[in-house]
């Protein structure tokens, strides 16, 4: 059963449009990210269809009926802010209970929904409380708690961990993914981090430009970027993007340089075009340090993480250094010359438009 | 912040000089008015005197000072409640729905405040005598809610605009409808706003003269008009007219003394919290 459909949405503010035609379904029970980057649209999409925005055009569908034009709280869906958006002047249970109060619903009975969301989220102790009190992490929950309390169709959320600190955003990031399975409501969440992404998602929908890039399982995007924009926005750190010249084709297989003396043969190649110049991808972790590396060059900073040693190489290859991530901690220092080879059979190779030509083997699961 | 001493003192001085020629006049009236009528116009003008209570209960006695206040007070406070209830609505709109031109509205509002009153004397004297308004408390209260109807959209709008544009949403989220966002979430949170604002539109017309004298004789006349009717072709009586005065001004300067915090804040717009 189908609980969200978008056709063909779109909005313009003053003749500029922002959102430029987006279409997909959100079936009952999902957890769907947006991302993109700052400015795509990702907040005016997920206001459209809360309804605090008028769909310039387009059919917006809850539940098979049209909601274009139906006010926001009639569309029965909840939506957490960014900036918490909690009533200043009204207690933790009132915050709580303010749309059950509006609905006519009697004091006791709000009352027992409230203590009932407050467990959940482990508030209880916070009702008498004004948001004034409250840190940011407890503020959080009490936004949610508000949604929870409504028991919505549909639950949003604009960025709701970006004013938390780090360790507290990782902690509400697994809460918020146990809620989902808890509750099994159907969520809508937006992010520009794309770590929110891929670790709470059931789907993610990349946008870039009020327009849909890609939809799918954070591993599928992960895996099969449709092209340029979504490898590397997906995955952490970003997918390198070598320039590679075309030299010859012959069915599926493809003969690429590098550089005038590294050489890859590719198999499984759709089609490439006329173009001879290409983009090959490579995932950091797909990167080497080898002595007899076909590729070579110096390394320009090194990043220990400590699980993770990330080091950026300067190969002569294109305008940005190469970014290699090694497993565990690695000895090797800035100025270092070293050699690097790819693990040609999990590369991705993009057309001169930025779709996806060709790509390796899928990770094998263990 | 620490600002330095000679800053200090020049503030101090610039400050206490301001207030001493402001308060001086009221100063001045307030001493006349508990002097005889030979004593008030005295040369050189006497500051040590015999005060006397002959004024005050001449002015009380002769005029019925408390029908002309009962006026001010219907007057005052109904335009000012009407200039609210009119302005909020303009207020919630061009606060959290502004459009391209809400800017411009608010400019041309004000900018009708510059139009000097007596431009539109003769036309709004013919209205209000043909439509039988002349000397009635509608047609004053009319006037006055025209009057501060800009100042109070202004201040109600800059209060509005401190609210976050958030709050609002979730309440219409929340399933909150214009007039519940205004009593539930509007009103309590900016009723100090609405208090100056209630304030500083009462102030304004309890001061306000040109109206009050020109389209009013005895009935609907408030206190302004009830000084100027002291100056009289029989004489000008200073001691009288400042008694008359000072009791004119006492209950909105005792008002004022109470709520200065909000006065203040009124008068920039918010700007002082
Ligand atoms: N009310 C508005 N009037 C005019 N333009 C707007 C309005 N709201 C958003 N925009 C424009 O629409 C575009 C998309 O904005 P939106 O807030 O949806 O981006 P976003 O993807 O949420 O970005 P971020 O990650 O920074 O929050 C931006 O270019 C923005 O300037
Ligand atoms: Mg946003």
């Amino acid at each position: 059963m189908v609980s969200l459909k978008l056709r063909d949405l779109r909005k313009s503010f003053g003749g500029f449009e922002v959102v430029k035609g987006v279409s997909f379904e959100v079936s009952e029970g999902e957890f769907v990210v947006f991302v993109g980057p700052s400015g795509c649209g990702k907040s005016t999409l997920l206001r459209m269809i809360a309804g605090l925005e008028e769909i310039t055009a387009g059919e917006l569908l809850l539940d098979g009926a049209r909601v274009n034009d139906v006010a926001p709280d009639r569309r029965g869906l909840a939506m957490v802010f960014q900036s918490y958006a909690l009533y200043p002047h009204m207690t933790v249970e009132q915050n709580m209970g303010f749309a059950l109060r509006l609905a006519g619903v009697g004091k006791s009975e709000r009352r027992r929904k409230v203590e009932q969301a407050a467990r959940i989220l482990q508030i209880e102790n916070l009702l008498n409380r004004k948001p004034a009190n409250l840190s940011g992490g407890q503020r959080q929950r009490v936004a949610i708690g508000r949604a929870i309390v409504r028991n919505p169709k549909v639950f949003l959320f604009d960025e709701p961990l970006s004013n938390l600190d780090a360790a507290l955003r990782v902690q509400m990031r697994m809460e918020l993914a146990a809620l989902h399975r808890e509750l099994k409501g159907t969520m809508i969440y937006v992010t520009h981090d794309q770590v929110e992404a891929m670790t709470m998602a059931d789907r993610i929908v990349v946008l870039r430009e009020g327009l849909v890039e890609q939809i799918g399982s954070p591993l599928s995007l992960y895996n099969e970027p449709v092209n340029l924009f979504v490898a590397g926005f997906i995955g952490s750190p970003k997918m390198n993007f070598l320039p590679a010249g075309l030299l010859s084709r012959d069915g599926g297989r493809v003969e690429l340089s590098l550089s005038p003396d590294v050489r890859l043969t590719i198999d499984d190649v759709a089609e490439t075009g006329s173009a001879q110049a290409l983009t090959l991808g490579v995932r950091p972790d797909m990167i080497h340090v080898a002595d007899h590396g076909p590729l070579r060059g110096q390394v320009l900073l090194v990043e220990r993480l400590g699980n993770e040693t990330l080091i950026h190489v300067d190969a002569g290859i294109g305008s940005e250094p190469v970014t290699v991530s090694h497993q565990g901690q690695y000895a090797v220092s800035a100025g270092e010359a070293v050699g690097l080879s790819i693990d040609t059979r999990r590369i991705h190779l993009f057309s001169p438009s930025g779709r996806r030509v060709a790509r390796g083997l899928q990770p094998t699961q263990v | 912040m620490r600002k330095s001493l000679a800053v200090r003192i020049a503030n101090f001085v610039i400050g206490w000089s301001a207030a001493i020629v402001f308060f001086f006049p009221i100063f001045w009236m307030a001493l006349t008015a508990f002097k005889t009528e030979p004593a008030a116009i005295a040369t050189p003008p006497k500051l040590l005197f015999s005060p006397t209570m002959i004024n005050m209960r001449a002015v009380l006695d002769s005029a019925d000072y408390l029908h002309f206040f009962q006026n001010s007070l219907i007057i005052s406070c109904a335009a000012t409640l009407l200039a609210i209830i009119l302005g909020t609505p303009a207020a919630y709109a061009m606060a959290f729905f502004p459009g391209g031109r809400t800017k411009d509205v608010l400019v041309w509002m004000l900018s009708t405040k510059m139009m000097p009153a007596v431009g539109v004397l003769v036309p709004i004297y013919l209205i209000f005598r043909d439509a039988g308004l002349l000397d009635t408390h509608v047609g004053l209260i009319a006037i006055y809610t025209l009057m501060n109807l800009p100042i109070v959209v202004w201040l109600i709008y800059t209060f509005f605009k401190d609210i976050p544009k958030d709050l609002i949403e979730a309440a219409r989220m929340d399933g909150a409808r214009p007039l519940s966002q205004f009593f539930f979430l509007l009103l309590p949170l900016t009723a100090p706003g609405f208090a100056s604002t209630g304030l500083l539109s009462v102030i304004f017309i309890w001061n306000e003269a040109f109206w009050s004298i020109n389209l009013t004789v005895t009935n609907a006349t408030p206190l302004t008009a009830f000084i100027a009717s002291f100056s009289s072709p029989q004489g000008l009586f200073w001691a009288k007219l400042s008694a008359a005065s000072l009791l004119a001004i006492a209950p909105i300067m005792l008002l004022g003394w109470l709520t200065q915090k909000q006065l203040v804040r009124g008068l920039t717009f918010g700007a002082v919290k």
